[in-house]
């Protein structure tokens, strides 16, 4: 019964998504965004974070994100605690050790620098945002301790399936548009679509054509009035990726150099050194970091759920029996 | 409902010795176990007991989140993140306060809608809906207030653009408005004092609520509740005692309000946030679309319909104040929409005008969301101002029972049996 009621659901989701998709391809293109949807362990009811999928995570940030970007509301003992990547203590006391923060002011009232302990924070990258942007060229890497959390994917359907949308991801628990942008941001680095001009001054893909003629744009924005079209080309310094809006960031390519056979970050446990798995765990990791009380929560809330259901059935019950004899 | 049978006797000694002295005990024995309630109430008459549970939970769980929060611009959101992960159960209050005060909005607009529905603003309940009116206020303010509090990018504009608006005053008295706005910014920007004066009210506010809410229960213990017959009480025979039966079913409804509050308190605890705000404010950088919480969003349409800015703001602030009008622009001497075959339809059309109010509130103010929130707030206020009395007058009421007895148990069992059903209709206005 309930499986009829998803898949019927689901047609009409499909049919309301094709009307959707028919009135949107009028828009100009390389507007559209769309950013799939992954499968998390720490998704839905029963969601867990897995362990492991936090360890490489934390791997990839350390290896390639912490160059750039702060982890600064973490402390040490949070790769440790429970529900996180639990690291072994000894591996937390050592990894802290390598780092240096500012130690409290000694005898002579000197701040000095020395070796962090699991009580401490990430240390901050930057002493303020005007050094932070000093060195990357006027961009400001954000910290990554919320990202996840201030992250989210905007729907992109049309109106009229909005509120099935919504009591969708309400039913099926869906908070992970965050780790999902991530995903798609951080994989979704590559050249800009190039395109010729006909005689009639529209932008068309070229496909195979290269040599004159040939642009590669952003974006593309059409000529009202027979006027030509108007091709938005990537600004000096920028990097092209599809999935962030306006299709040109700041940050480049985190993974740019990798190769199969010379992968960026060397996973310890087999798991194949694919972009987008370095993608799927740094999110999760991310996702951790800005929500680190997901499995606790998610525990507590079955037992909260089933109480309540409980409850919810003997008060029913009772209040059958004392009305009962009363009409109503 | 003064007068009806005290059953109270009091326990032991001290009962009685007490009685005597302070008879707390009889009173509330007289409001929550004797107090008759109309036995034909429906499953939208426990969301009074609802918004007393969710009044308490949120007093209860920002009381809490006020003994680790501190209210600076500096350190107000790292004192929320804070709590969230290092506070014990932190996570979990500061949970169930920003998901409670949804919930407490969900509850409050199904109440609100009953009562249009039942007419329970109708003769001699308006001071009982105008209480509620006021509450209704002052817990938008709250609300707004409260979501300054974690300082998050949201929070930050919503405040700027809310403020900003009493700026809009200009128009009027010149100077007027600019000081209010530095007035209620305490400054000539948004920043730390602009967030320590709303912390204190957002404080303060909730008492002020509960008063009202002691006032609200009074008044409704005095004339009685309405029921969907929209008839008054006639006989014993018409009601039943509060208690077992009323609190029963209150607690199970509450049970089932609870499942659902639960569930996005533990499973989706972000869902109805907004994204943005997990960014510390920033006065440098505009979010791409500034919305307020969910439940502001059908009166931010009507701000954005209308193209004057002192005309959004003041359309706005009628669309509440209006409410405070009903039980007089209300013409019918039909209290239940029940018995009203005209007025269901404008009903439901004005229920529909408001969800899509809501749904206009959240989108950009461009193009056809703009239009279609022009002919929506139309409708809003052609509701209260045409369709309202008009309807009252024109339509005719399908027959009501004699009795609230007859109508639930049929044939003649009905209390006083008058061929005539001069208590389906409210007392009539002296006018």
């Amino acid at each position: 019964m309930l499986k009829t009621r998803t898949t019927m659901a689901r047609s009409a989701l499909a049919v309301v998504a094709a009307l959707a998709f028919s009135t949107n391809s009028a828009l100009a293109e390389g507007d559209h965004i769309v950013i799939k949807r992954n499968t998390w362990s720490f998704g839905a009811m029963f969601g867990q974070y897995d362990k492991n999928q936090l360890q490489r995570g934390f791997q990839v940030y350390r290896d390639v994100c912490s160059s750039c970007h702060g982890l600064n509301r973490i402390a040490f003992r949070n790769l440790a605690q429970p529900g996180g990547p639990e690291f072994p203590e000894a591996a937390v006391k050592a990894l802290a050790k390598e780092y240096e923060v500012k130690q409290p002011p000694n005898d002579d009232g000197e701040v000095v620098l020395g070796p962090a302990k699991l009580s401490d924070y990430f240390p901050p990258l930057y002493e303020n945002e005007n050094a932070a942007r000093a060195t990357h060229n006027g961009a400001l890497p954000p910290d990554l301790s919320l990202i996840a959390k201030a992250r989210s994917v905007a729907y992109s359907g049309s109106w009229y399936a909005h509120p099935y949308s919504m009591v969708k991801d309400i039913l099926s628990s869906y908070q992970e548009g965050g780790a999902d942008y991530l995903v798609a941001l951080l994989s979704g680095y590559s050249t800009p679509t190039a395109y010729v001009r006909d005689d009639k001054g529209h932008l068309k893909p070229a496909g195979d054509k290269t040599g004159d003629g040939v642009v590669q744009c952003i974006s593309v924005v059409h000529g009202e009035h027979g006027k030509p079209d108007v091709c938005n080309k990537l600004a000096e310094g920028m990097n092209y990726n599809k999935s962030f809006v306006g299709h040109q960031i700041a940050m480049a390519n985190p993974f740019d150099g990798h190769e199969p056979d010379s992968p960026r970050v060397i996973y310890q446990d087999g798991t194949k050194p694919t972009i987008e798995n370095y993608a799927k765990d740094v999110a999760a990791f991310l996702s951790w970091a800005s929500d680190p009380s997901l499995n606790g929560r998610k525990q507590t809330g079955w037992l909260v759920l089933v109480y309540l259901l409980i409850t919810s059935v003997l008060l029913y019950v009772a209040k059958r029996r004392i009305w009962s004899g009363v009409k109503h | 409902m003064q007068g009806h049978e005290d059953t109270y006797k009091p326990n032991g000694a001290f009962g009685k010795w007490m009685d005597e002295r302070l008879p707390i005990m009889r009173l509330l024995h007289g409001q929550v176990v004797d107090f008759p309630t109309p036995r034909n109430l429906n499953y939208l008459w426990t969301f009074g007991g609802i918004l007393t549970f969710c009044l308490v939970a949120q007093i209860v769980t920002g009381i809490v989140l006020a003994m680790h929060y501190v209210p600076s611009a500096d350190a107000a959101f790292d004192s929320v993140q804070h709590i969230k992960r290092d506070v014990n159960y932190g996570w979990l209050m500061q949970s169930l306060h920003a998901v409670g005060a949804s919930m407490f909005f969900v509850a409050v607009y199904i109440h609100i809608f009953r009562g249009l529905y039942y007419g329970s603003y109708k003769a001699p309940r308006e001071v009982l809906w105008i209480l509620g009116v006021f509450i209704f206020l002052a817990m938008m303010a709250t609300g707004f207030l409260g979501y300054t509090l974690p300082w998050g990018q949201m929070s930050f504009w919503g405040v700027t653009v809310i403020t900003n608006l009493f700026s809009s005053v200009d128009e009027v008295i010149p100077g007027l408005g600019t000081l209010i706005v530095t007035w209620l910014w305490g400054g000539y920007s948004v920043g730390g004092a602009t967030l320590n004066r709303f912390y204190s009210l957002h404080y303060l506010l909730p008492f002020v609520i509960f008063g009202l809410v002691a006032l609200h229960i009074w008044a409704l213990h005095v004339t009685g509740q309405n029921n969907p017959t929209g008839l008054e009480v006639k006989s014993k025979s018409d009601t039943v005692p509060m208690s077992p039966f009323a609190v029963t079913k209150d607690l199970f409804a509450l049970a089932v309000f609870l499942i659902l509050y639960a569930w996005f308190v533990f499973f989706a605890p972000d869902y109805l946030g907004h994204a943005d705000n997990y960014i510390p404010a920033n006065p440098l950088v505009t979010p791409a679309h500034i919305v307020p919480e969910w439940y502001f969003l059908p009166f931010y349409a009507i701000l954005r319909a209308i193209p004057s800015k002192l005309g959004g703001v003041i359309a706005m602030f009628s669309a509440v104040a209006i409410l405070a009008f009903v039980p007089w622009l209300d013409w019918s001497r039909t209290r239940s929409a029940k018995y009203r075959p005209m007025f269901k339809w404008f009903f439901w059309l004005f229920a529909f005008t408001c969800l899509a109010l809501g749904y206009l509130g959240a989108m950009p103010a461009e193009g056809s969301y703009v239009t279609w929130s022009r002919i929506f707030t139309a409708y809003y206020f052609m509701f209260f101002i045409l369709v309202l009395p008009i309807i009252g007058l024109i339509e005719t009421p399908s027959p009501t029972p004699n009795s609230i007895s007859e109508a639930v148990l049929g044939g003649d069992h009905g209390g006083g049996g008058h061929a005539s059903s001069d208590a389906a209709v409210a007392e009539p206005e002296k006018r």
